[in-house]
């Protein structure tokens, strides 16, 4: 194995240029290293300018979303091995305005993520004692709360690229997440946003999202189960009459 | 230097490329999937047109035939085919996540469902195959 | 329970699944044994008397109008959202999804005349 490996990096420094440009940096090639470790090698030793996201490590932050060789990724969770040779391309995430070299904007999902009331909405005041429910029920949706919000799906997503409005798979997959809790009663309220153009049906499946995630979401499962779900209040409520919706 | 003062950002908006679904391997394999329909409508035509000739008499049928072995419109149906088994086998694939199925209460894993789905169009192509051939 | 505001998405979704399903099961097997094996020599043609009863079954009739109907507006409706975003055409989507829809229905209409009324 060579010593050392090659950091193709996506550079925006806007105080001087007006588009992205692509500096090189040669690093240590180390087993143990993950991109994000070459990264942090690069700002430590080589180029304090460099700017990008980081905190945990371990892939629990969610805040290392990268485009790696074309892949969007966490850096803490790619290995340096695995790209071996290299050079190793390192961009922004996909589908955001840049902030700066590889720091992303995200207020667009900031901003949307409270339509999609991601809180239990209780018809009645919770209980004093705890919230009990029974492991099925945790089953239910347990797949959809593992969400980090790292917005690789978002950067996977060709139809987030296109349509700024697009909801997007985290935010259906977190509203299915609320929709799914036993404790929850806010599904028709989330029906309303979720069933508007924007929400579901912007969606093709691409299943992209699906592949990216690195917490095994599956944001288009959820999708399209909602949609299925929408489908079916949509027939029942033109069918029954309406004492019986 | 832009704007007055440092504070101000300055975003590089990246644009999608008009043919974004050559980039990747998967978008590619995706825009072929939705182009299946292309074909599934035309195998919707072809029925009717043989629906048609059939209807139309014998002699029709026998034309029918004849134009259904002329080499473009063989080469449109192989094409046709291969596109129209891509959309099955797809179909089949991302059908197992939208819907879920209880049995017991208990989630059927996807695999079963699309075992499932693969043992109904074995089914239905041998119905179809024994209408016809009958 | 909330009524769905806008009803037509839905409506149309299970069309396109609906004709998903069916073009998936039957058409296969129709499209390999008309378009390829037929022509081919693989397997003689059907006689015309056989081919000529089985089209006039009605039950026939109801599965083939069924599967036409949904099958093309299966296919209005992935077309519709290829060439939207595939082309990146979300300024005529009007236009695109009355094309796909209103060919789709005069489809279904040619379907219905040929299956259901004529013959
Ligand atoms: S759904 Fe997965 S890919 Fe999307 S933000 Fe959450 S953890 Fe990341
Ligand atoms: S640094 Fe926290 S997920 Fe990568």
């Amino acid at each position: 194995m060579a010593d050392t490996i090659t950091l193709e990096v996506a550079r925006y420094r806007p105080e001087q240029e007006d588009e992205p440009t692509t500096q090189c940096y040669e690093i240590p090639m180390r087993r143990e290293w993950t991109v994000l470790d070459g990264l942090n090698h690069v700002k430590d030793r080589l180029d304090g300018t460099l700017s990008f996201r980081w905190s945990c490590r371990m892939g629990i932050c969610g805040s290392c979303g990268m485009t790696i060789d074309g892949d969007p990724v966490l850096a803490c969770e790619t290995f340096l091995t695995d790209h071996h040779p290299g050079p190793v391309r390192v961009e922004p995430l996909r589908n955001f305005p840049v902030i700066r070299d590889l720091v992303v904007e995200l207020t667009d999902f900031m901003a949307k993520l409270p339509h999609v009331m991601p809180w239990l909405v209780a018809d009645e005041p919770p209980p004093d004692t705890e919230y009990l429910q029974k492991p099925a029920e945790v089953d239910e949706y347990q797949q959809y709360s593992m969400c980090i919000n790292c917005m690789l799906c978002y950067a996977a997503c060709p139809v987030y690229g296109l349509e700024r409005d697009f909801l997007g798979p985290a935010l259906i997959a977190l509203a299915q997440r609320y929709n799914l809790d036993s404790r929850d009663h806010g599904d028709h309220d989330r029906l309303e946003i979720l069933s508007a153009p924007e929400g579901i049906w912007d969606c093709t499946f691409v299943g992209e999202c699906s592949r990216a995630c690195p917490k095994g979401v599956d944001p288009a499962g959820a999708i399209q189960r909602y949609k299925l779900e929408a489908a079916k209040r949509t027939v029942r409520s033109l069918l029954l009459p309406r004492g019986r919706r | 230097m832009t704007g007055y003062t440092g504070l101000y950002q300055r975003l590089y908006r990246p644009r999608v490329p008009i043919l974004w679904w050559v980039r990747r391997r998967s978008y590619l394999l995706f825009v072929l999937r939705e182009l299946s329909s292309v074909f599934v409508a035309w195998s919707v035509v072809y029925t009717l047109l043989l629906v048609h000739a059939v209807t139309a008499g014998e002699r029709s049928y026998r034309g029918f035939l004849a134009w259904s072995a002329r080499p473009q419109v063989l080469a449109v149906n192989v094409v046709a085919l291969l596109f129209v088994l891509f959309h099955a086998v797809t179909w089949f694939a991302l059908a197992s996540r939208a819907v879920v199925v209880r049995v017991r209460g208990r989630r059927v894993p996807g695999v079963w469902i699309v075992a499932a789905n693969y043992a109904l169009w074995a089914v239905a192509s041998a119905i179809v195959a024994w209408v016809v051939l009958r | 329970m909330t009524v769905v505001r806008r009803p037509v998405e839905p409506l149309l979704w299970l069309a396109f699944s609906a004709g998903g399903v069916l073009a998936a099961l039957l058409v296969p097997a129709l499209l390999l044994l008309f378009g390829v094996a037929f022509p081919l020599g693989w397997l003689p043609a059907p006689g015309y008397p056989h081919l000529d009863a089985v089209v006039r079954h009605p039950l026939v009739r109801l599965v083939l109008f069924a599967l036409c109907v949904l099958a093309l507006f299966h296919a209005a409706h992935r077309l519709r959202y290829t060439v939207r975003d595939g082309l990146q055409l979300r300024r005529l989507s009007g236009l695109i999804d009355a094309s796909c829809y209103g060919a789709a229905l005069a489809g279904s209409a040619a379907a219905g005349y040929l299956l259901l009324a004529a013959g």
